[in-house]
């Protein structure tokens, strides 16, 4: 084995893998190729795994074979119903015909300004049309679907497919969300006062029928009571007539007698006595035989 | 042998796994990138082994055994492990050759097989609305942050809503996963955020932040489905969760105002009720207290009437037998015991003709007033 041989068998291995890798190009799953001879494209390969092609002359090109994400920059629009909107949409697309794709767009950065144009002023024209009333109602989705409608028709021109196309953000500008803000604020100051006068009210009816429960309460039970103290006092009127009644003019007597000693008898009480009284009958006079006034 | 590694080219075999799911065995770059240079593998190997032959010249032999173990040791680098929860996807020359389940497989090494192992049971998480670090449990901790743009939206109304929320999505398929989509966990929020919009454009404002938020968090979840499925995302949607939906920062003074206008409301009433609930009850114990005094009056009355007729009855009769001497004896003991007791001052009229003015020294009479009051009857008579 000369140093020779060892060179010339190098030499081959060398050139072979050179030419191998040239001539053998993988396309990826998330791929497609474009086969270009001297810059000019003569097929496209949308099948992955292990291909060939030939060495030095033919180049390839590589694509996206998934669903690409575009989501361009919000801006305002004014509505049929004269209402500024700031909207934004986003796309999902595949670059379906690589060939057109490279012809007309070249790249995925181009590609990416056309289509957000492209969905911009779709969404600008289709929205335009469109009241704030339709975007929040199920309507939604059916400008959603116009808007695709019209970027699809367009993008095919350049080899892109759209997916989907959906509307992101419809937000109200500054100004006119403090507007709403205003609005919101001023409907629940609204509600809050509404519920406290209630709440005043409620309060007010119940102090003022517990007043009244409590004057009621109190006006029948004195009627109650005065109706008793009367048959009390009614009751003892007929009890004593039927007792004093037997013999009125001892009544009168006994009775006296009672209330004198009820009301005389007490310490202190000065009395002017003439001795002609019936108790000094005998005072001065033992036979008791009273002086002739 | 510590030469097999760099022959095949193939860094450390074993295939590391990225967070996105595997992402490749092999260093080749991912999806996109060029195959590596074969003959620059080659060469580098025959460079090595003539390194370690001293004197250079090795015969043809040797290096044929070394060349046969180089490609065996390059070969015995495709075993790869699919851990539990995880799917392999098995790439050669960039295409699927096969799709498999945890456990011990086999694919042919880099540079021309690739392994995918995506963790497709684990639960991924995209939050729309803010930013936080918390697991799902740590509700709004203080690193977390809000997004206005992305929270605040229009609802049905034309009022404005603040919704945080967050998605739980599980990988469906590993291979529409990885190879169908381009920026999945993008995907899945922009399209989470658009799908919420348009539920919550179809709400109004009070359902929204109140009763409805469950069916908003179903009908978003069913939408986001819907959409993603379209894209043939391999995503499954695990769970859409509000964590916030509330009135925006600029109004949610006068939201929380009402609460309180509403607890203030209660509370006039409990204290109206509180007041009726003191004073109704005292004014029925008044009320009863009025009737059972009353009661008792009216049985006094009776009860002393009928004592006093009772003693009339039997004095007047003790009197009937003996009327005379009776009535003389009571009128003098009476009279005895009234002036007993009494300042006498006896004048008579009769004695000397002209009579005496009788001078009555009313200052001191008044001095005399009697210091108790009238004494009943009851110890008197009989």
């Amino acid at each position: 084995m000369s140093k020779i041989k060892f060179a010339i068998l190098g030499a081959f291995v060398i050139v072979t893998g050179a030419v191998a890798s040239s001539a053998l190009y993988t396309v990826h799953q998330v791929e497609q190729a474009i086969v270009l001879q001297f810059g000019k494209p003569i097929r496209v390969v949308k099948e992955p795994g292990l291909h060939v092609k030939i060495p030095f002359i033919q180049d390839v090109r590589m694509f996206e074979n998934r669903i690409l994400n575009l989501d361009p920059p919000e801006f305002e629009v004014l509505l049929d119903d004269k209402k500024r909107i700031k909207v934004d949409a986003f796309a999902r697309y595949t670059i379906d015909d690589p060939l057109k794709f490279l012809q007309v767009v070249f790249s995925e950065s181009t590609a990416r300004n056309r289509l957000g144009n492209l969905v911009n002023s779709a969404l600008r024209r289709v929205i335009a049309r469109a009241s704030l009333t339709d975007l929040l109602s199920a309507k939604r989705a059916d400008l959603m679907n116009q808007i695709q409608a019209e970027v699809t028709q367009n993008a095919a021109n350049f080899g892109v497919k759209i997916i989907d196309i959906r509307i992101g953000r419809t937000d109200l500008p500054t100004e006119t969300s403090q507007a709403v803000f205003n609005r919101m604020r001023t409907e629940r100051e609204r509600e809050a006062q509404e519920l406290r006068a209630q709440g005043t009210e409620q309060a007010q009816v119940i102090r003022a029928s517990a007043d009244r429960d409590r004057v009621v309460i109190l006006a029948t039970a004195k009627n109650q009571s005065e109706q008793l103290r009367g048959e009390g006092d009614g009751k003892r009127n007929i009890i004593l007539a039927q007792a004093y009644g037997r013999d009125p003019e001892f009544f009168q007597f006994y009775k006296s007698l009672t209330e004198y000693t009820k009301h005389l008898v007490d310490e202190g009480t000065t009395m002017v006595l003439s001795p002609n009284s019936d108790f000094f009958k005998y005072f001065g006079n033992i036979d008791g035989i009273q002086k002739k006034n | 042998m510590p030469w097999s590694n760099q022959s095949g080219g193939s860094g450390g075999g074993g295939g590391g796994q990225g967070p996105w799911g595997g992402g490749g065995r092999g260093g080749s770059g991912g999806p996109g990138g060029q195959p590596p240079d074969l003959e620059d593998l080659i060469r580098k190997g025959q460079e090595r082994v003539r390194g370690m032959i001293p004197g250079g010249g090795a015969s043809p032999a040797v290096i044929g055994l070394v060349i046969v173990v180089a490609i065996a040791a390059w070969l015995a680098t495709g075993f790869y492990r699919v851990q539990p929860g995880q799917q392999g996807v098995a790439l050669i020359f960039g295409k699927v050759v096969n799709e498999t389940i945890p456990g011990l497989r086999y694919n042919l090494p880099a540079p021309i097989g690739e392994v995918y192992t995506p963790q497709v049971e684990e639960l991924r998480r995209v939050d729309v609305g803010f930013r936080g670090a918390g697991e799902i449990s740590s509700r709004r901790s203080t690193a977390e942050r809000d997004i206005l743009e992305e929270s605040l939206m229009l609802t049905s109304d034309q009022n404005i809503v603040d919704m945080d929320f967050t998605v739980f999505y599980q990988i469906k398929s590993a291979r529409e996963y990885l190879f169908n989509i381009r920026g999945q966990e993008e995907t899945v929020k922009v399209a989470a955020e658009s799908a919420m919009r348009e539920i919550v454009g179809q709400t109004t404002f009070d359902q929204a932040v109140t009763a409805e938020r469950q069916q908003i968090e179903d009908k978003t979840q069913e939408l986001l489905q819907k959409t993603l499925d379209q894209y043939g995302a391999g995503i499954l949607i695990a769970n859409v969760q509000l964590q916030k939906s509330d009135p925006p920062g600029e109004v949610i003074d006068a939201f929380n105002d009402v609460q309180r206008a509403r607890q203030d409301k209660d509370r006039l009433q409990n204290e109206a009720q509180a007041y009726a609930n003191s004073i109704v009850p005292v004014a029925r114990g008044l009320g009863e207290k009025d009737i059972r005094e009353a009661e008792a009056y009216r049985e006094q009355q009776i009860q002393e009437a009928q004592g006093e007729a009772s003693r009339f009855v039997s004095i007047h009769d003790a009197y009937l037998t003996a009327p005379d001497v009776t009535r003389r004896r009571m009128y003098l003991e009476t009279i005895g015991a009234v002036l007993g007791s009494a300042h006498k001052v006896i004048i008579d009229q009769d004695s000397n003709g002209s009579g005496v003015v009788p001078y009555l020294p009313l200052p001191e009479i008044e001095k005399r007033q009697p210091r108790t009051g009238a004494r009943t009857s009851g110890n008197q008579a009989n």
